[in-house]
């Protein structure tokens, strides 16, 4: 399996790196891809741009762990990861999540997985500049729900019929 | 040991990072949390609400429960809001 994990100041072109998993590989069937994008508001309120402070070499260490968890649970072919940091502006790409597999299924779980893990345990936060002026974003309940329901062992896979 | 401090922990305290050597007792992060809350009033700004801030120990997202000892880094931070 290849994985790409990067962590990175400048934007990033989805497609050409949704491509470049899927290359010369004729065994994938299924490629999901998750774009994050940075809105122009936060809780109703517009905001001006947002900067994403991080703690380098722990994210990557914790990127790491949660790809090789979610190639122990899927059959995945491919895993890339890009995570910017730094200042955002509204409309630009702020994290890649690609997941490739033979079928749909690993891949849409995987890249949910992967995603839910990232809002909660991957160690950013984001900071907004509205009119008010800098304010950090609160962690939202309903994250920390989304990344619990993977906890636990994972459900039995139901062979097709 | 080195002391890690991001987003507001980090602004509250005016400092990245900063290397302590904690008195013998403080055993665990949630001792040491307490210990930093009493150095001065910065501190207990930063520490004010302990149970909303999390740890590292070296990268590894710990509890605060967790054993100090041997840590090369620890990190504090509040809840995460990546992706």
């Amino acid at each position: 399996m290849t994985t790409l994990i990067r962590l990175q100041r400048e934007p990033f072109d989805v497609a050409a790196e949704a491509a470049k998993m899927a290359h010369g590989h004729t065994d994938i069937g299924a490629l999901v891809t998750f774009t994050g994008i940075c809105r122009g508001d936060e809780d109703g309120e517009a905001i001006s741009a947002l900067t994403l402070e991080h703690y380098p070499s722990m994210a990557e260490a914790e990127i790491a762990r949660h790809v090789e968890e979610a190639r122990a649970r899927w059959p995945l072919l491919g895993v890339t990861v890009i995570h910017r940091y730094g200042r955002i502006m509204p409309g630009e790409v702020i994290v890649l999540v690609a997941t490739a597999s033979s079928h749909r299924e690993a891949a849409f779980a995987a890249a949910s997985f992967l995603m839910d893990y990232l809002k909660t345990r991957a160690p950013f936060w984001k900071e907004v500049e509205t009119v008010q002026g800098a304010a950090w974003v609160d962690a939202k309940a309903v994250d920390e729900a989304a990344a619990e329901r993977w906890s636990g062992a994972p459900p039995e896979r139901e062979e097709p019929k | 040991m080195k002391l890690l401090y991001f987003a507001w922990v980090r602004e509250r305290l005016g400092k990245t990072e900063e290397r302590i050597d904690p008195p013998a007792g403080i055993a665990t992060v949630g001792e040491l949390m307490a210990w930093l809350a009493g150095r001065d009033e910065q501190y207990a700004h930063a520490f004010e609400n302990a149970g909303v801030i999390r740890a590292a120990i070296d990268h590894r997202h710990v509890r605060s429960d967790a054993a100090i000892a041997g840590a090369s880094e620890i990190a504090f931070f509040p809840p995460m809001t990546g992706g």
